[in-house]
């Protein structure tokens, strides 16, 4: 039956609140914590969203009738109130897979965040979580490597890797940056990273600074008997260039490259890791201002969103924040993306802040990497909480050793490996970490300096972004 | 900044891998990774390599995977057998994960000279 052309202004809900619907194993599905405007009903609120990132516009126009928008529309399906929070609501929208380009993640985020988020009927908007439908899975390529790959091209099995940032994280030459790249990686660690906010400055070109890298790497691993890498950061202003840094990597044998993938765009980032892929390089994921977008508990995006976003753009390691170092993270909301980076299915469980379901197939997964003001006396929590298929990276708590970095390099190798080994031999090792660190220390002078360099340091502020429990 | 006397010097060190930089094991040591492998339900292999190989991806097997040995006497002894076979040889302990085709643990028991 044909329907009738009606100009003017409908209620959202009308079209948008769907209370009965069951959501195909097809659909997209999204949760939005929506804080709407006063006195606008919540199922108004909901329908909103739901109409503002998917079909709808504001009036009704005739073109609809051209389609069968039933078809393509978005639908709210559920609301729930927020725990310890009334003035907040989850809305549950599910929309039909056919409103997404395969592979494209670019697109799902500029429909679902797009201009809904300064959409004037809500005070404040939050993107929780996706279940992404396998159907829509299937077409993105995902990591390049995967764990598996990942440790059977580095060598690296039964324990977490351990990796550290280049300090000082600017001004350094190329050739003096190269010298600290193989300070670290003769102590002990498996890979050094660039800053991500050293790309190509004047003072230190990204060719000159591969070249020594890939000198010092080559060095460290033939003195250790060891392989070794270095995340070399192809981040830059145009995908060519990007592309022109990450084959000179490869052409010097590098193992990594590394990308900044929020600042760098989700295009630029599911390109590179194609190439990757072809290429077969492994590929570091850095997420520069994440915070900016993730951090508000009532507006934004939560970073389980983007961290899948990541596992489906591609990537084989991602930072993930540390939960007990210097920057932000609640261990419960940690553990719950970080099993969306490396399991194949995770499911639906509120108090890690996952609100699906999700089935990641066949999907390779990706090592969380825990990196940001963490020292020597962190690494038994680290090993609990971040377990085996993690980078653990300790840049201050490298370089700042009064011996140096390979010393600081080697007392952070002593410390993991004896916490891994601890944890095999079934200590219980949050709790019994001081006596595993000091008993270590007793064969290691570099670790029982480094463990009275930092006895003293704590990082005990309060998260502002919590999981919402009453 | 002063030199200070009180610097060591950090010699690098050639390792091989997971538990590279700790002492070697005691028997009893031994004995509470393999339980720990075979707890997880990985099977235990023993490989072995000339040093002058040891960055090689491929080892030689010693024998085959001992797939669902629960005993950890059997993995000892042949890790010994391997060791007295090829005294000169590294001889590793792996933890093969079949559901992820990867190695839950290895490292080296008996160090090549």
């Amino acid at each position: 039956m044909s329907k009738k052309y009606d100009a003017g202004v409908k209620e959202y809900r009308d079209t948008y609140w769907t209370p009965d619907y069951v959501p195909l194993d097809t659909d997209l599905l999204a949760c939005f914590k929506c804080t709407g405007q006063e006195g606008v009903p919540k199922e108004e609120v909901a329908a909103a969203v739901a109409a503002e990132s998917s079909t709808g516009t504001w009036s009704t126009v005739w073109s609809e009738l051209l389609t069968d928008l039933d078809f393509y529309k978005g639908r709210c399906y559920r609301i729930e109130d927020v725990p310890g929070d009334k003035d907040a609501f989850y809305a549950f929208i599910a929309y039909p897979l056919d409103l997404f380009e395969e592979g494209s993640i670019t697109n799902v985020l500029t429909s679902l965040v797009g201009n809904v988020f300064g959409f004037k009927a809500l005070r404040n908007l939050r993107l929780e979580d996706i279940r992404f439908p396998m159907a829509f899975i299937k077409t993105c390529m995902g990591p390049p490597n995967g764990i598996v790959v990942e440790r059977d091209r580095m060598n690296k099995y039964g324990r977490p890797l351990l990796g550290c940032t280049i300090k000082p994280k600017l001004g350094l030459s190329g050739k003096n940056y190269g010298r600290v790249v193989y300070e670290c990686l003769r102590g002990g660690l498996d890979f050094t990273k660039d800053d991500e906010n050293i790309n190509s400055q004047p003072f230190q070109r990204w060719q000159n600074r591969f070249e020594f890298v890939a000198e010092a790497t080559n060095l460290a691993q033939q003195e250790t008997g060891e392989k070794k890498g270095h995340y070399l950061n192809c981040t830059a202003a145009t995908p060519e260039e990007m592309y022109e840094r990450a084959e000179f990597a490869k052409e010097l044998g590098q193992p990594i490259i590394m990308h900044d993938y929020i600042t760098g765009g989700f295009t630029a980032n599911t390109g590179l890791a194609k190439w990757c892929r072809k290429n077969g390089m492994l590929l570091h994921i850095h997420r520069a201002m994440h915070a900016v977008i993730d951090r508000h508990p009532k507006h934004g995006i939560h970073f389980r969103v983007l961290a899948k976003c990541l596992r489906l753009s591609g990537g084989d390691q991602l930072h993930t924040g540390t939960v007990v170092g210097k920057l932000e993270g609640d261990r419960q909301s940690t553990l719950g993306y970080i099993d969306q980076l490396r399991e194949s299915f995770v499911p639906e469980d509120r108090s890690r802040g996952n609100f699906f379901d999700q089935d990641w197939g066949s999907m390779g997964g990706v090592f969380a990497v825990a990196s940001g003001g963490i020292h020597v006396w962190h690494m038994p929590a680290l090993v609990a909480i971040f377990g085996d298929d993690s980078v653990l990276q300790f840049g201050g708590g490298t370089h700042g050793h009064p011996w140096g970095s390979a010393a600081g390099a080697a007392a952070n190798r002593v410390a993991l490996e004896a916490c891994v080994k601890a944890r095999n031999a079934g200590r219980e090792i949050e709790r019994e970490g001081r006596d595993i660190l000091l008993e270590a220390a007793k064969h290691s002078p570099e670790l029982a300096i480094a463990l009275e360099t930092w006895k003293e340091i704590k990082f005990e502020f309060d998260t502002v972004d919590k999981l919402d429990v009453n | 900044m002063p030199f200070k006397s009180t610097v060591g010097d950090y010699q690098t060190v050639a390792t091989l891998e997971t538990f590279g930089f700790l002492p070697p094991m005691t028997q009893d040591e031994i004995y509470d990774q393999i339980a720990y492998i075979i707890a997880q339900g990985w099977s235990p292999l023993v490989e072995h390599v000339h040093p002058s190989n040891s960055m090689a991806t491929y080892w030689s097997f010693w024998k085959l995977p001992f797939f669902g040995e629960k005993d950890l006497g059997v993995i000892v002894s042949e890790l010994e057998a391997c060791h007295r076979a090829y005294p000169d040889h590294h001889v590793r302990l792996v933890g093969y994960d079949a559901y992820t085709q990867s190695q839950g643990a290895c490292f080296v028991v008996f160090e090549g000279r």
